[in-house]
């Protein structure tokens, strides 16, 4: 292992988010916050509990999956898509390092913010909602396996990208439609039964179906199932990325 | 001298089926500059991408110190540095972040007094907690170096470092490389300058289609590409060359209006002065003359043509 290179991709990776420290924080409190007012209050003063939860605590974990989606993909494939695009990938690839590294130094990175946006968001929906996690590890399992997991699918992206259009189309057209229609604001048992069984194709269902759970202990599909879907996403990005460096797929002439 | 670099059989054809190399053999020896010539397109960025890991070769296998560059990979790119031709930097870190990230990449443990080191040695110290984009090109060439060496390499590639570098810049590096032959670095560089290779290289090799045309020692090379041709523009047409001057191997035109005197600039005695002489002693007169030095182009074709 190289140990130092994979600490200095992630420190570089990190000092990137550190210069746009007030973009990376600000957005996301500031976002979460309007999404209280207009769903929590204004909206959700008029929606009864579901399933004996608050329509403003209800909200909570769809809240966070959706910010942790949309940037775990947005930050990983940015950092790996900006050097092959400056050209700087020359360094990567000429580096004594393994795919694995250079995975676990981007990847790592990307999930690491996404984990600490996730609890920023977490914080300031405390100010909003009253917070009750019910299986606190869990929680953090679920936060800490999706954060990886979109981050491992934001390094594909990444990589197959080959303009900054396709960059953003990805989690603008895939990510957001998905965890909106993944039943992060409402429960999938509130739609009709045609529109539940297509939702279950919906893979950002199991991640916001298993994270309420570990709040509130409701959920709209077994936390077993959950907890699976999420490990297959893992394995599927994996063997992805590993075939495209074994390929040399859009890295290597 | 024990060879560092053998390169056997190597040949890359790209994913368009273009033959960037083809059937390359060469062996670099520890310690040396080899300097690598050839036009545009002649295949040496290629050939140093495939050495350094950028380019997976086709065909062929590449040893550094012994190794296999495929199967053995991290050890032999720890032994290399690599300055590419094109100025790839990452415009918001500081000159100080990038070169410690580059150590770092490199499997080595951060030295901060090494890193000072190589800064100043690059007049580049003063400029060390600037953002890269705000430096000059030629800056940027030393900022690029300075990453190179970070992990004090024992191969290190330049590739075209003379490009669009001035020449206060191109007088520092050859004196850096020097510096760094002498720690007993190898130092393989390409150019399409001729003087460059003269200036800095022990051997030469010369490349042209993806086809390595010739190695040479540097000083034979010189020797032969140091021809130069005086044309001497005449006032009467001769109809041929005067047996007297059978020793110059005069070529006269085809119109009988210019004489031709090909001779070696490397040469003890150019004959120039004996050559005007004797004419003159004829009452051959001239009205104009003009010397002309072989191209590198002009070069490359006879070193093809011969092959
Ligand atoms: N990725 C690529 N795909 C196809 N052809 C390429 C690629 N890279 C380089 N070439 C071609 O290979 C030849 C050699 O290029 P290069 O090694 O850069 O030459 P040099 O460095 O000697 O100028 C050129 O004709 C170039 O157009
Ligand atoms: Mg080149």
């Amino acid at each position: 292992m190289n140990i130092h290179a994979i600490k200095s991709i992630y420190y570089f990776e990190m000092s990137r988010t550190a210069r746009t420290i007030m973009q990376s924080i600000i957005s996301p409190v500031v976002s979460t916050s309007l999404y209280f007012v207009v769903f929590g209050s204004a909206i959700g003063s008029r929606i009864t509990e579901i399933d004996g939860v608050s329509y403003g605590a209800f909200i909570v974990p769809g809240l966070v999956m959706l910010s942790l989606l949309t940037q775990s993909v947005s930050n990983a494939s940015f950092g790996i898509y900006f050097p092959r695009f400056t050209g700087t990938i020359y360094e990567l690839l000429s580096a004594p390092i393994s795919p694995l590294e250079i995975v676990i130094g981007y990847v790592g990175a990307a999930a690491s913010k996404s984990i600490v946006l996730g609890s920023i968001i977490l914080a300031t929906a405390g100010f909003f909602v009253p917070l009750e996690i019910a299986h606190p590890f869990w929680m953090l399992t679920f936060l800490v396996l999706t954060s990886i997991t979109f981050s491992l699918l934001g390094f594909i992206i990444g990589i197959w990208a080959d303009g900054f259009e396709k960059l953003q189309i990805v989690p603008l057209l895939i990510i957001t439609p998905l965890t909106f229609l993944g039943g992060s604001f409402y429960s999938i048992n509130m739609l009709p039964p045609f529109w539940q069984t297509v939702s279950l194709f919906n893979p950002v269902v199991y991640l916001v179906s298993g994270f309420r759970w570990s709040f509130y202990e409701i959920s709209d599909v077994g936390v077993g199932v959950s907890v699976a879907m999420t490990g297959v996403f893992l394995v599927l990005c994996l063997a992805i990325i590993s075939w495209m460096f074994k390929t040399g797929y859009r890295l290597k002439n | 001298m024990p060879t560092i670099i053998s390169i056997n059989n190597l040949s890359k054809t790209y994913a368009s089926g273009f033959s960037a190399l083809k059937n390359v053999n060469l062996n670099i020896e520890k310690g040396e500059i080899f300097a690598l010539l050839g036009p545009n397109g002649a295949g040496k960025t290629t050939l140093i991408s495939t050495i350094c890991g950028i380019v997976r070769p086709s065909e062929g296998t590449v040893t550094v110190a012994g190794r296999n560059i495929v199967t053995d990979y991290r050890k032999t790119r720890a032994m290399i540095g690599l300055v590419p031709q094109e100025l790839t930097t990452d415009a918001f870190e500081t000159v100080w972040a990038t070169v410690s990230f580059s150590r770092g990449l490199f499997g080595k443990a951060p030295n901060p007094a090494l890193v000072e080191h190589i800064l100043k040695s690059l007049s580049l110290y003063a400029k060390k907690d600037n953002k890269i984009m705000t430096l000059s090109g030629g800056m940027k060439r030393r900022v690029m170096i300075a990453k190179a060496l970070s992990h004090e390499p024992e191969i290190l590639f330049l590739d075209e470092p003379s490009a669009g570098v001035d020449v206060e810049l191109r007088k520092d590096m050859w004196n850096i490389v020097r510096g760094l032959r002498d720690t007993g670095v190898t130092v393989i560089l390409t150019t399409h300058y001729i003087e460059e290779a003269e200036e800095m290289a022990d051997r030469v090799g010369v490349i042209n289609n993806g086809e390595l045309i010739l190695v040479e020692e540097k000083k034979l090379l010189m020797r032969k590409l140091g021809k130069k041709q005086l044309t001497l523009e005449l006032q009467q047409p001769l109809t041929g060359v005067p047996s007297e001057f059978d020793e110059f191997h005069l070529e006269l035109s085809q119109d009988g209006t210019n004489l031709i005197y090909t001779y070696d600039t490397q040469g003890e005695r150019t004959g120039i002065t004996t050559l005007l002489k004797e004419l003159n002693e004829r009452g051959i007169r001239f009205r104009d003359l003009s010397t002309k030095q072989s191209s590198l182009e002009e070069i490359f074709v006879s070193l093809v043509r011969k092959k």
